[in-house]
């Protein structure tokens, strides 16, 4: 990386985070992905982690995670990563083990894996990225696609009645025992942003101070696969993904309420 | 060290406590669910990881997990269960992290029963999961040996960072005999495990475990570095057992529980003045194919027999490739041949020498 001489009398407030390699991303232009990276990656080097944190990545658009960030990494199948991540956990408990999953992962093929997960309450970091498509894929319908939405394999729609309804993970997983933070977050604008990130942050903490599972579900774009500009995506998100996905905790403990209020 | 009366499925896994296994990730299945309640206890009790998991696929990638991390880390299970961790074991071997599985085989196909069977052999030995790659495939025939298999399979297993697969039977895993376990080796300690294994980035540059590979000739460089360590391995580690083939001019060839039964067939047919051997093979991959060849050079027939409706006798037809006749006898889904169903088939060979393949009802296998 370039090292820029400071002025004397101004100060630093926007680098280049420690835990991110410096490699050019594979993402689509307007792609989320690399915001939520970035968070991520802050994250890690504000709680002065990167050197003991272990990532999985999953199968989906984020499945070359293990490029971009500057920390050990593994590469799960389709949907297991929690379980990858429960046995990396265990046998290293002095490690932050954290995975990075879309929806197709987490909240389809590997459903088992996440809610075992969050019942045990496996001291594992959960970040899932919520499009509601298949966004490698080519735009496939996701189990969180919308009613009516149009994807390439719900050509008319998404049919409720023979498609089923988009799954709220967020409502899901905080109705678990194990689960002792679990909140839905946006990155559709600045607010949402330091909002996200802060919310990502409570759940490291969560894990580093033992307290038990916890997720984030960032409510995310993909404006190639919904045909639309990266602009008009996150539009779009804001009218009609927010409706059907509510912001907002679904789980903090009390363990979890007295650490975001030291 | 002294002999005890020991059942199977708790010796397998006693044996693998003592060769330094760290965690344990499995589902309950008949038949051998006593190994994995054997190590709910034992582990925990020794301060290692013990879990239940949710499956075997959730358990297989649970092993996988582990395995990243370099520790000593296996599954059992069997038949059915196999099938679901096959996803996983094609992950690993790519990955190429050591992993150590038993499997207890039972009657298939489907849910089958719970009886012993050795229909996994192709499962086994042929395809272990997507993609081209081989386990290495130990076929203990007693309890003794399955204990000694364990240790054996550990050590190969970190040797030639592969996966090592014991397959038993329900008979060997339900079973109790006078064996040995062996003494108790140390545990590794975190600062022993290999360079390549995730523990986070202190003081080296990170590590990735993965088994994608976007570009043909990348994934075709990790396909061929992939074949050269299984060359490696089939040229040095291929392990038999023979019994009485000297002068042998019939051989039989069976593995597992019904290899220990054609003991009694070659005890029986000498008896009746047919000069009868066996051999059995302790690694069904690498497969003893070259020792079969020289022995088809010797004898006027090979008699193959299995639990199952005629797997391994393809891989001993490969390598006798027409030098003598080989037939074939079996019995499926949970029905162990006897001794004296076997003797009439190596009679038959000897008076008849034919490509006779027979399994119970009159059905060709071949």
């Amino acid at each position: 990386m370039a090292t820029v001489e400071i002025p004397q009398n101004m100060e630093l407030v926007y680098d280049y985070p420690q835990s991110l390699t410096e490699v050019d991303t594979h993402y689509c232009p307007g792609c989320t992905h690399g915001t939520i990276h970035r968070l991520v990656a802050e994250v890690l080097d504000e709680l002065g982690v990167q050197d003991r944190t272990i990532g999985i990545a999953p199968v989906g658009c984020s499945v070359l995670a293990y490029k971009y960030f500057a920390t050990d990494f593994a590469e799960a199948a389709h949907g297991r990563a929690p379980a990858m991540a429960t046995g990396l956990k265990r046998v290293n408990p002095d490690a932050v083990v954290f995975t990075y999953q879309g929806d197709g992962d987490l909240a389809a093929i590997g459903t088992a894996e996440i809610v075992h997960a969050a019942n045990r309450g496996e001291l594992i970091t959960t970040v899932f990225v919520n499009n509601a498509i298949y966004g490698m894929t080519g735009g496939q319908m996701a189990p969180t696609t919308l009613p009516d939405q149009v994807t390439t394999s719900s050509p008319t729609g998404r049919d409720v009645k023979t498609a089923g309804y988009p799954i709220r993970m967020a409502e899901l997983i905080g109705g678990l025992p194990g689960a002792v933070y679990v909140t839905r977050q946006a990155v559709f604008d600045v607010r949402g942003i330091r909002r996200t990130k802060r919310a990502i942050k409570t759940a490291f903490r969560a894990q580093l101070e033992g307290l038990g599972f916890a997720m984030v579900e960032v409510l995310s774009t993909c404006n190639t696969n919904w045909g639309m500009s990266p602009q008009e995506a996150l539009e779009w998100a804001k009218e009609h993904m927010v409706d059907y996905f509510p912001l907002g905790d679904t789980k903090v403990s009390d363990s979890v309420r007295a650490l975001t209020e030291e | 060290m002294t002999k005890e009366f020991l059942e199977g499925n708790e010796a397998f896994a006693e044996a693998a406590v003592r060769a330094g296994l760290e965690a344990f990730f499995g589902y309950p299945i008949t038949p051998q669910s006593e190994a994995l309640e054997h190590l709910s206890k034992r582990l925990p009790e020794l301060g290692r990881v013990f879990l239940q998991a949710e499956s075997e696929v959730a358990a297989i990638n649970m092993v996988y997990g582990a395995a990243c991390a370099g520790v000593r880390v296996m599954t059992s299970s069997s038949s059915p269960g196999i099938s679901l961790m096959q996803e996983g074991l094609s992950y690993i071997a790519c990955s190429e992290v050591p992993v150590v599985l038993v499997n207890v085989m039972r009657g298939g196909p489907g849910l089958g029963n719970i009886q012993p069977a050795q229909g996994d052999y192709f499962q086994a030995v042929k395809m272990a999961g997507h993609g081209d790659f081989h386990m290495i495939v130990l076929a203990p025939a007693n309890v003794q040996e399955l204990i000694d298999d364990m240790v054996l399979a550990f050590d190969l297993a970190e040797k030639y960072r592969t996966i090592t697969m014991v397959v038993a039977d329900g008979s060997i895993g339900q079973m109790m005999e006078p064996a040995e376990l062996p003494p108790m080796r140390p545990v590794r300690s975190p600062e022993e495990r290999a360079d390549w294994a995730l523990t986070g980035a202190d003081g080296r540059e990170p590590n990735t475990i993965t088994s994608l590979y976007l570009g043909a000739e990348n994934l075709e460089e990790v396909n061929l570095r992939l074949q050269a360590k299984l060359k490696d391995i089939a040229a040095n580690e291929v392990r038999w057992k023979e019994y009485q083939t000297e002068d042998a001019d019939l051989l039989l060839v069976a593995f597992g529980t019904v290899g220990r039964i054609c003991q009694t067939v070659v005890r029986d047919a000498r008896e009746r003045g047919m000069k009868v051997g066996l051999l059995r093979p302790i690694t069904l991959w690498p497969f003893p194919g070259e020792r079969i060849a020289e022995l088809a050079e010797q004898v006027q027939g090979v008699l193959t027999v299995e639990m199952n409706a005629g797997q391994m006798v393809q891989d001993v037809r490969l390598a006798v490739e027409g030098r003598c006749p080989v037939a074939f006898y079996g019995r499926m889904a949970g029905v162990v041949p006897l001794a004296d169903e076997i003797l009439p088939e190596l009679e038959k060979l000897a008076g008849r020498p034919s490509h006779s393949s027979t399994v119970k009802g009159g059905q060709e296998a071949q």
